[in-house]
């Protein structure tokens, strides 16, 4: 894994929230802009980036031109999730307690705000941080430190839906598991599974960690496999959870020594999965069954991560089980590399898309590999 | 502090009148200065002061950042590697740092001129003087080239900071007529003056061919140019031997000029003479010099070329005497660079201190000195040495940044003696808006074994949450700063809300506490409780009865709840599975009998009414117990 591929950006903001736009799924295009949202900043911004990947296939080095600034927004508060809603808008959930949808208009590289629910994670007397959004056009659902979920609807005014008291703790994260049912993470390392259909103002299901509860802070479902789960939290504990199966998650891996703060599956090459964390590293795991030898017979290799099985997959045909769910190096290869240069400041956020990768640091610095081996 | 260096700068506060008193107040970077008067009615204005605008420069925020990386990499070099690698090492960390400098005046040039009025316009002559100071301490200090390799070095950074040349150059050799430019003969003296032969050949030749008739002078010229000698470190030839090879060319252009040969050609009769190292012909092109450092560079190469770094400051101080005007003061700038010509790091230091606005400058160049182990540590008035002063101030700045603090905390580590207090006196101040940057500061705490402001974070943030009612946030909270008070006191709002409305709020979270459930006994208490209310609602009678029976005996219940669960405790003993297993209700009888006594006392005090009281109480019981009616006691079946 070659460093050079990866140069760093100043930027005189720390970065809370990165996303690529997305790429049609036709053509074979790397994706060539990306949304980024600052933190901490008396006045905080959106901004859009480029990399300039347009249809240049065969692109010499990974370094060549860092990312441009294309344009920028304030923002109200700090952004504390980002989330690409169309090829055109974002949406933006802030410390405020505040929902935006923010347009990019790409004739003349201006952001316009195209739609606002302000105030919409609250206690009674003050603004509660809108922590989470996962969006599947046009419908949107938002988590916050309120313990609330809410859902809306792009181009409506108000909301569709409110969940009070979903969680008597912080809801950190929120992603789709299927098309009508979500799965939220919160500060007392529960993984809870809501029903949208349903009426009730209770999860469907509720699974959590053995031992400690610790706060979770990300999860991420498997593109394919939609009973595959993993989450990240305080400790910086890689756990992959089988939510059709028990209560707890089915492999725990030792990743970081801080708090992780995302966890993403790669989109079309799920055997590649990325962390970040506090501890200021991004890794990349990597996990094959293609041998059949045991893993010690296949000739040194680097960095296999310490990991702990909480059970052993339950009979069936191994070849379909996920090796994700195994977490034994002995069924499969589990391999991880740092991707960043070592000592930077906590990585707050990462994306994956093709072959590239973004990421952004509280050093005030955004990272772009275009090379990723995937 | 003994005596004061420079006069202190006074600051108008614009928005203050005329005649009103002002009472002030220091913060950690800043002052807040409010008016008063003596005589209602006063005014509500508080104005607060900030010494250090540089680093709400969006530009210069980069320069924080990127050498805050270049520092944490500086401070992990290894101890024992040897000398001559670290050498290297730290030549090249100084030249990192100032590739940062000059990527920052780069950029800022580029917004000058989109918006030539732009604000931070001050800050380019700033960064330039500062790479200035720290390139020339880079060479004198830090690589701390000896005789030969120093003039070569000197050239360098002369060459560097003097940027027009190649400018006029471009303009010169882009016209029609190259040789028949008006700044012709300006570019050529100046590629002498810089020692740049090669470049000042190719540009003799173009007037060389315009003028056929010279040509034997052009190329005399030509040769002398070529065959002047140039120290070469790598090579094998010794000091020595260069300096009696320089002499010799040194008299042969001088010869050249006894002789008259360039009499005719009044350019380059100059430039013979500016060979020969003449200081009056130097003196003459003080425009294009245009300082003092490029007249003392380029008079050490035409007269000097092996000057030792201990002769340095001789020349250095002639020369500026000779360059500027009897009457003009030297600027800061100008007694800086004596000062490191002379060797004075500490005076560089000082001075740099008082000119410049922000710590920055003079706290990295300070801790690159010290890596080099070129600051004799004394001590100073205030404890610390001074490397570890500077870096404190600085990192103080960073501080009262909204955002900027974070990088400050590495700096702080860096600093053995006091960085560990001021780091826990200021992380306390960094006001915690949402959860996610809490986490950050209490992963910054533990880190470091700040075990009172982890207490403390965590406690305003329990409190807040609680304010909120947002009991499982507040929980999580006193379990991160595993609190057993505070957990204490969010027990007992879940059991008074328990006891106001007959139902637990927030089961999601009791029913899943796991083993944090014993950071306190309230909140054992209270997961154990809900348990047995599950498991009475399951009809699970027998283990509902254990359960209770284990709360009564582990005596962790709250007084306030003991009626509780005595009420709960009677429809237990009526149930069958319960009064027909074994030991179980006697014992649960005796409990409580006890729990009965016990809180009617409490209740009550001890007297004779109370006993009555308890009689019949238990009588009850135990007529209930053996499935008797309220008449009396008979034979209990059995």
């Amino acid at each position: 894994m070659c460093e050079k591929c990866v140069n760093a950006k100043y930027v005189s903001q720390k970065i809370s929230k990165t996303r690529w736009r997305p790429v049609s799924h036709s053509s074979l295009q790397q994706p060539d802009i990306f949304a980024t949202g600052s933190w901490d900043n008396e006045d905080n911004k959106i901004s859009f980036w480029s990399i300039g990947n347009h249809g240049s296939s065969g692109m010499d080095e990974g370094f060549e031109g860092d990312p441009q600034l294309l344009c920028e927004h304030k923002h109200d508060g700090d952004v504390l999730d980002l989330q690409f809603l169309d090829q055109d808008r974002i949406v933006t959930t802030s410390s405020t307690g505040a929902v935006t949808i923010f347009r990019h208009h790409q004739n003349s590289q201006t952001i316009s705000v195209s739609q606002r629910w302000p105030r919409v994670h609250r206690y009674p007397c003050d603004n509660a941080p809108c922590t989470g959004v996962v969006c599947s056009s046009p419908e949107i659902v938002t988590v916050g430190e309120d313990g609330k979920i809410i859902v809306f609807r792009a181009d409506q005014e108000g909301v569709i839906r409110v969940i009070e008291n979903a969680d008597s703790s912080t809801i950190h994260a929120v992603t789709y598991l299927r098309t009508t049912e979500i799965l939220t993470v919160n500060s007392i390392g529960q993984l809870k599974l809501w029903d949208l259909r349903q009426q009730s103002n209770s999860p469907s299901q509720i699974l959590s960690l053995s031992g400690d509860r610790l706060p979770l802070h990300c999860v991420d479902r498997h593109p394919n496999q939609q009973h595959i789960v993993a989450t990240g939290g305080q400790d910086g504990m890689l756990c992959v959870w089988d939510v059709r199966q028990g209560s707890t998650p089915f492999s725990l891996m030792e990743a970081h020594s801080a708090e992780m703060w995302e966890v993403h599956f790669h989109p079309t090459n799920p055997d590649h999965l990325f962390t970040c964390s506090e501890d200021g590293s991004l890794l990349h795991w990597e996990t094959s069954t293609h041998s059949d030898m045991p893993s010690f017979l296949q000739g040194g290799r680097n960095n296999s991560m310490i990991s702990r099985s909480a059970m052993a997959p339950a009979g069936g045909n191994q070849s379909l089980i996920s090796t994700w769910l195994s977490g034994d190096s002995s069924k499969g290869r589990l391999e991880t590399t740092h991707m960043l240069p070592s000592q930077t400041l906590s990585v707050n956020s990462l994306d994956v898309l093709g072959q590239c990768l973004v990421c952004g640091t509280d050093g005030e610095a955004i990272f772009v590999n275009r090379q990723v081996p995937v | 502090m003994e005596e004061l260096d420079v006069e202190p700068a006074i600051t108008n506060i614009p928005a203050a009148s005329d005649g009103k008193h002002l009472g002030f107040a220091w913060g950690p970077g800043d002052i807040l200065a409010y008016e008063t008067l003596y005589m209602a009615p006063g005014c509500s204005f508080i104005h607060e002061v900030r010494k250090d605008e540089d680093i709400y420069s969006p530009i210069l925020r980069k320069l924080f950042n990127e050498s805050h990386h270049i520092f944490v990499g500086l401070q992990t070099i290894r101890e024992d590697l040897p000398s001559k690698n670290k050498k290297t090492q730290f030549v090249s960390i100084s030249k990192n740092y100032r590739s940062v400098i000059r990527a920052c005046m780069e950029e800022l040039q580029q917004v000058l001129q989109k918006w030539p009025r732009n604000m931070e316009i001050r800050y380019v002559s700033i960064l330039l003087a500062i790479e200035l100071i720290w390139n020339l301490c880079e060479v004198l200090f830090i690589d701390a080239a000896p005789a030969g390799p120093l003039l070569l070095h000197l050239l360098d950074w002369v060459r560097l900071h003097k940027g027009d040349v190649d400018e006029k150059a471009r303009e010169v050799l882009q016209s029609e007529s190259p040789a028949e430019h008006h700044d012709y003969w300006d570019v050529v003296v100046s590629y002498v003056l810089q020692g740049r032969f090669e470049e000042a050949r190719q540009m003799l030749v173009k007037q060389a061919t315009l003028q056929p008739a010279a040509r034997n002078m052009y190329k005399l010229m030509d040769t002398l140019l070529s065959k002047m000698p140039f120290y070469n470190p790598g090579g094998t030839q010794t000091l020595t031997e260069f300096d009696v090879k320089w002499r010799h060319w040194h008299e042969e252009v001088d010869r050249c000029l006894q002789d008259n040969s360039f009499a005719s050609n009044q350019h380059l009769e100059i430039i013979c003479k500016i060979l020969v190292g003449d200081e009056d012909t130097l003196l003459e092109h003080k425009e294009l010099l245009s300082t003092w450092y490029h007249f003392l560079v380029t008079r050490l190469l035409f007269c000097h070329p092996t000057v030792k770094p201990t002769e340095l400051h001789y020349y250095a101080q002639s020369c500026m005497t000779m360059f500027l005007d009897l009457r003009s003061v030297p600027e800061p700038l100008d007694s800086i660079l004596l000062a490191a010509f002379e060797f004075d790091i500490h005076q560089v230091i000082k001075d740099c201190s008082i000119a410049l606005n922000n710590w920055w400058f003079v706290a990295h160049l300070t801790d690159l000195l010290d890596h080099c182990k070129l600051l004799q540590s004394h001590n100073l008035h205030f404890g610390s040495n001074l490397r570890e002063f500077l870096l404190l101030e600085y990192a103080s700045g960073l501080f009262t940044h909204h955002s900027l603090w974070q990088l400050a905390v590495d700096y702080f580590d860096n600093c053995p003696e006091f960085g560990h207090v001021y780091l826990e006196l200021q992380i306390e101040r960094v006001p915690l808006d949402t959860e996610r940057k809490a986490l950050k500061v209490l992963r910054i705490c533990e880190q470091r074994q700040m075990s009172e402001q982890v207490r403390s974070i965590c406690k305003i943030m329990a409190m807040r949450a609680l304010r909120n009612n947002r009991l499982g946030s507040a929980l999580s909270w006193s379990i991160r700063a595993k609190d057993a008070a505070f957990a204490t006191l969010i027990s007992e709002r879940f059991l008074q809300d328990y006891c106001a409305r007959g139902t637990f709020s927030d089961l999601d979270l009791i029913d899943n506490l796991g083993p944090a459930m014993l950071l306190s006994d309230r909140l054992t208490f209270l997961v154990k409780y809900r348990e047995f209310h599950k498991l009475y609602e399951e009809n699970r009678f027998s283990e509902a009865a254990k359960l209770l029976l284990s709360l009564i005996t582990a005596k962790i219940a709250p007084r306030s709840f003991w009626m509780t669960l005595l009420t709960d405790a009677l429809p237990l003993l009526e149930q069958k599975e319960v009064s027909h297993s074994a030991h179980c209700p006697y014992l649960l009888l005796y409990h409580l009998t006890c729990l009965v006594y016990g809180f009617i006392v409490f209740c009550y005090g001890s007297s004779c009414k109370v006993d009555q009281l308890l009689t019949s109480l238990i009588k009850e019981s135990v007529c209930r117990f053996a499935g008797l009616g309220p008449e009396g006691l008979g034979t209990p079946k059995v």
